[in-house]
C-alpha cells in the first residue's frame, strides 16, 4: 500500500503490484486456439509443470499467456510441451505493459462528472428559472471545476510545454477551451447568468480523453531492434598471450590479438583465420544455414559460429568496426529516421490548431467592436473554441486504428506501431527475403528409410543443438524417437550415440563433400539438403502482384538459388548476394526512386533494412532484433496474411480520412452557428455527441467480424 | 422544488459511490481479463471441494 498525496496516483497500480516479485512476466507466448476455461487450466498446468517456469498466467481475452522465468531463458521447449497437448504457441515480445500514463481513471472521474452535470444541464434546459436554476448552476461548478481540474491535466501537461517553447500543438487549443470555459462559466454562475457551459467543458474531457487512451493502447514501449542485437555477442573471449589461455572481455581485444574459439563458439569480433580451415556457420549474417569453408584468406565475421575446433585466430576488426556493431548502428539510425513520418493526426492538427485560435480571436474581437460588451464577446468566443469539435478530431484516428489492430489480431497479424497501418496502406513495391521468409531449408530424410531408423534419426537430431538438426527433428515430429545411450556430439563428427548396442552417428561426412550422413552400424544414408518453399508463399505473391505491387525478393545467398526460387514464385525482380548493407541500400534506392517499400523478413541480416523500409512485416518466427524491427508480425508465420493487412490498412485509412471530413462538416455548419453568437450550451451538447458517435460508428464500418 | 435539495446531494453520494467502486476494481486490475476471468469460475480444483 502506497502513500501518495494526491488520492489519484495511489490508485493506479504499478505493474509490479499486480504481480509479486517472483512471477513478473519475463516472457510471452501467443495462444490463438484458446477459447475455454478447460484450455485455460491445461496450459498453465502444462507450463507449471515444466522445471524452468516459476509462473504461468493466460489471458483469455489477448490469447497470451505470461511467463515468468528466468530471463533470456529458451521458451522452444516450453512450444514444444503445449504442442504436444495440442496447443499452438508463437512467441512474441511483450508489447510493453500501460505505463503509469494510463489515463482510464480520469476517464472514468470525466465521464461520472460528464454524466451528473448534464443531468443538471438539461433540468436548466428544460426551464428552470430563478433560484432553481442557480441552485443547479452552483452544484454543478461544484462537481465540475475540481474534475475538470484533475481529468484535464493530461491536456494541460502536454500544451504547456508547447507555450513555454513558443510553439502550438493540438493541446492548447483543448486547454484553452476547458479553463475559459470553466472560468466563464464560474463568473456567468457567480452573476447569475442564464449559460454554463460546464456540461460542454466536462464533455470536451470526456471524449478527447476516449481518444487519448485508445491512443495510449496502441502506443506501447518499442523496445529497440539495435539493443537486440547486442545480444548476439558474447561477452567474454579467450585470449592467446605467449601461449597462455586467458580470459577477457570483447571490450579488451585489441586488432591483433590472438584468440582462442572451441568448436561451436561464436566469433566474437571480425577475424582472420590463422592457419588451416574452418566450417564456419553464417546464418547470423546471411540467413543461410550452410556450413561455409573458411580458409587464412577468407574473413570471418563477429557472430559467425564455428562448426568445427578449436581454432586460434586473428582479430581485424574490433569494437564499433565488426560487422555486427555496424548493422546494429545501420539500425539504429533507420529506426530513429522512421520517427518523422507526419501521421494523418500530426497533418490534421497542424491545420486545426492556428485556425480554431484565429477564427475565435476574430469573433471576440469583432463582437467587441461591434457591441463593446467584453462579456458577451468573451462568451461568443469560448462557444466558438467549445464547438469546433475537437472530439471528433481527437476521436478520428484512435478510434479507426483500434478497431483495425483489433481486426489484424483476430486474423493472427500483431501491429506493433501506432502509425504502422497508415504507412501500410500507402506502400506500392513488396520487397521478400529469402530464406526463412519465402522458403525453409530442411534436410530430406530418403523415402526409402524403415520406420525403425527414422526413430534413431529422429532421436539422434533432437540431441543436436545445429539448426539444420533441429528443423530436421520439426520434420519428424509425427515419428516416435527411439532411445538411445551414449549420445555424445563433437563438432565436426557430429552427433554418435548407442542404439540397441548397434553405433550410430548423425554428421558430415568430409568425403562426400560435407553432404549430411546418417550412418546406422553399417547403413549409411545420405540426407540432401533441400529449400523448400513455405506454405502460402506462392499465393502471397500471386495475390500481391494481382493488386498491381511491384515485387522483388532480395537475399544473401548465391544468384542460382535466388533465381531458382524467384522463378517458381514469378518474381522477376532480383538481387543475389547480399550483405545486410547492401540490403538496406537496395530499400533505401527503391525509396529515392519515389517507391513506398514493404520489406518481409526474418534474420539478421534483415534488420536494417526492416527498420528503413516504409512499412515492415515479420513472421513471428523471426530473430528478436528482426520481430522488434517490423511493425507487425504474423504469428503463424503465413504469407497470404501480407494480403490482409493491405486490405485492413487501405480500409482503415479511408476511415480515417473520411472521419477527418465528417469533423470538417460538423464544424463547417457549427462555426457560423458559433460566430453569429447562437451557440449555446445545449447546441454545443448536441454537436459534440453527435460528432463523436459519428466517427465512431464510422470507424468500425468494415472492420468487424 | 425543495425536494431538490435533498434529491440532488442523494444522487451525487450514489454516483460516487459507483465512482469509488469504478477506481476499486480499477486498482485490483479486475479489467485484465475479462473473458478469462468470466472461465475461470468452470474450472475444478479437487482440493475445493464445493
Amino acid at each position: 500500500m502506497s502513500v501518495a498525496v494526491c488520492p489519484a496516483c495511489v490508485a493506479l497500480p504499478d505493474a509490479e503490484d499486480r504481480y509479486d516479485a517472483a512471477s513478473v512476466p519475463t516472457h510471452h507466448l501467443v495462444l490463438p486456439t484458446i477459447h475455454c476455461a478447460a484450455c485455460i487450466r491445461t496450459v498453465e498446468n502444462t507450463l507449471a509443470a515444466l522445471p524452468d517456469i516459476r509462473s504461468a498466467r493466460v489471458n483469455l481475452t489477448q490469447k497470451r499467456v505470461a511467463i515468468a522465468s528466468e530471463k533470456g531463458a529458451d521458451p522452444s521447449p516450453w512450444i514444444e510441451a503445449l504442442a504436444n497437448v495440442g496447443f499452438e504457441a508463437h512467441e512474441i515480445d511483450d508489447l510493453g505493459a500501460p505505463t503509469g500514463d494510463d489515463y482510464i481513471l480520469h476517464l472514468g472521474v470525466a465521464g461520472f462528472a460528464m454524466m451528473n452535470v448534464m443531468l443538471l444541464s438539461v433540468a436548466v434546459w428544460s426551464g428552470a428559472e430563478g433560484v432553481t436554476r442557480e441552485f443547479l448552476h452552483w452544484i454543478s461548478a461544484a462537481i465540475a471545476l475540481p474534475a475538470a481540474g484533475f481529468c484535464a491535466q493530461p491536456f494541460f501537461r502536454s500544451a504547456w510545454p508547447a507555450l513555454r517553447a513558443g510553439r502550438l500543438n493540438m493541446d492548447v487549443p483543448i486547454s484553452l477551451a476547458i479553463i475559459l470555459a470553466c472560468g466563464m462559466s464560474l463568473y456567468e454562475v457567480v452573476q447569475g447568468g442564464q449559460h454554463a457551459w460546464f456540461d460542454a467543458a466536462l464533455s470536451l474531457t470526456f471524449f478527447l480523453l476516449a481518444g487519448r487512451v485508445l491512443d495510449q493502447r496502441l502506443r506501447r514501449a518499442a523496445r529497440s531492434a539495435a539493443d537486440n542485437l547486442s545480444a548476439l555477442e558474447p561477452s567474454r573471449v579467450h585470449c592467446l598471450e605467449a601461449g597462455v589461455r586467458i580470459s577477457r572481455s570483447i571490450a579488451d581485444v585489441a586488432v591483433g590479438d590472438t584468440l582462442w574459439i572451441a568448436a561451436g563458439g561464436r566469433v566474437p569480433v571480425d577475424c582472420a583465420l590463422i592457419e588451416g580451415s574452418v566450417s564456419v556457420d553464417r546464418s547470423a549474417i546471411t540467413g543461410e544455414s550452410d556450413p561455409i569453408v573458411c580458409t587464412a584468406s577468407q574473413p570471418l565475421y563477429a557472430g559467425d559460429i564455428l562448426l568445427d575446433g578449436p581454432h586460434t585466430l586473428r582479430a581485424t576488426r574490433v569494437g564499433e568496426d565488426t560487422t555486427l556493431r555496424r548493422i546494429a548502428q545501420l539500425v539504429a539510425t533507420a529506426e530513429a529516421a522512421r520517427g518523422t513520418f507526419r501521421s494523418l493526426a500530426d497533418q490534421a492538427a497542424a491545420v486545426y490548431t492556428p485556425a480554431v485560435h484565429i477564427i475565435s480571436a476574430a469573433a471576440f474581437l469583432g463582437w467587441l467592436i461591434a457591441t463593446g460588451d467584453v462579456r458577451m464577446a468573451l462568451n461568443v468566443a469560448i462557444a466558438t473554441l467549445i464547438i469546433t469539435c475537437p472530439c471528433a478530431l481527437g476521436l478520428a484516428v484512435p478510434a479507426v486504428s483500434v478497431a483495425a489492430t483489433s481486426r489484424l489480431y483476430r486474423d493472427g497479424l500483431l501491429v506493433k506501431s501506432d502509425t504502422a497501418l497508415e504507412r501500410l496502406a500507402k506502400i506500392d513495391t513488396v520487397v521478400f527475403d529469402k530464406t526463412g521468409t519465402l522458403t525453409e531449408r530442411r534436410l530430406m530424410v530418403p523415402e526409402d528409410m524403415p520406420r525403425a531408423h527414422r526413430e534413431v534419426l529422429r532421436a539422434l537430431a533432437e540431441a543436436s543443438e545445429h539448426p539444420l538438426c533441429r528443423s530436421l527433428a520439426k520434420t519428424m515430429k509425427s515419428v516416435a524417437p527411439s532411445g538411445l545411450d551414449h549420445i555424445s556430439e563433437s563438432t565436426g563428427d557430429g552427433v554418435g550415440a548407442l542404439w540397441q548396442g548397434t553405433p550410430v552417428r548423425l554428421g558430415r561426412d568430409e568425403s562426400a563433400q560435407n553432404a549430411t550422413v546418417f550412418t546406422v552400424g553399417s547403413d549409411a544414408y545420405t540426407l540432401t539438403s533441400q529449400e523448400e518453399m513455405l506454405p502460402g508463399a506462392a499465393q502471397a505473391v500471386a495475390d500481391l502482384k494481382a493488386r498491381s505491387l511491384s515485387i522483388w525478393m532480395v537475399t544473401g545467398d548465391s544468384a542460382e538459388n535466388a533465381q531458382r526460387i524467384a522463378d517458381q514464385l514469378g518474381i522477376t525482380q532480383v538481387r543475389a548476394n547480399l550483405r545486410p548493407e547492401e540490403k538496406i541500400t537496395q530499400v533505401e534506392t527503391l525509396q529515392g526512386e519515389g517507391a513506398s517499400v514493404l520489406m518481409v523478413g526474418d534474420g539478421l541480416n534483415d534488420t536494417a533494412a526492416l527498420a528503413a523500409a516504409d512499412a515492415s512485416i515479420a513472421p513471428s518466427s523471426a530473430l528478436d532484433a528482426s520481430r522488434n524491427a517490423a511493425d507487425i508480425n504474423i504469428v503463424s508465420g503465413d504469407l497470404t496474411k501480407i494480403t490482409t493487412a493491405l486490405r485492413i490498412s487501405r480500409t482503415a485509412r479511408s476511415h480515417m480520412l473520411e472521419n477527418f471530413a465528417a469533423a470538417g462538416i460538423y464544424n463547417a455548419i457549427a462555426v457560423p452557428i458559433a460566430v453569429a453568437g447562437f451557440a449555446t450550451p445545449l447546441a454545443a451538447a448536441i454537436a459534440m455527441s453527435a460528432s463523436s458517435i459519428t466517427v465512431v460508428l464510422n470507424s468500425q464500418r468494415g472492420l468487424r467480424g | 422544488m425543495n425536494i431538490l435539495l435533498v434529491l440532488v446531494p442523494a444522487s451525487l453520494i450514489l454516483g460516487g459511490l459507483a465512482l469509488a467502486a469504478f477506481i476499486w476494481t480499477l486498482r485490483h486490475s479486475q479489467y485484465e481479463d475479462l473473458q478469462g476471468d468470466a472461465h475461470r469460475l468452470f474450472i475444478e480444483d479437487e482440493e475445493d471441494g464445493i
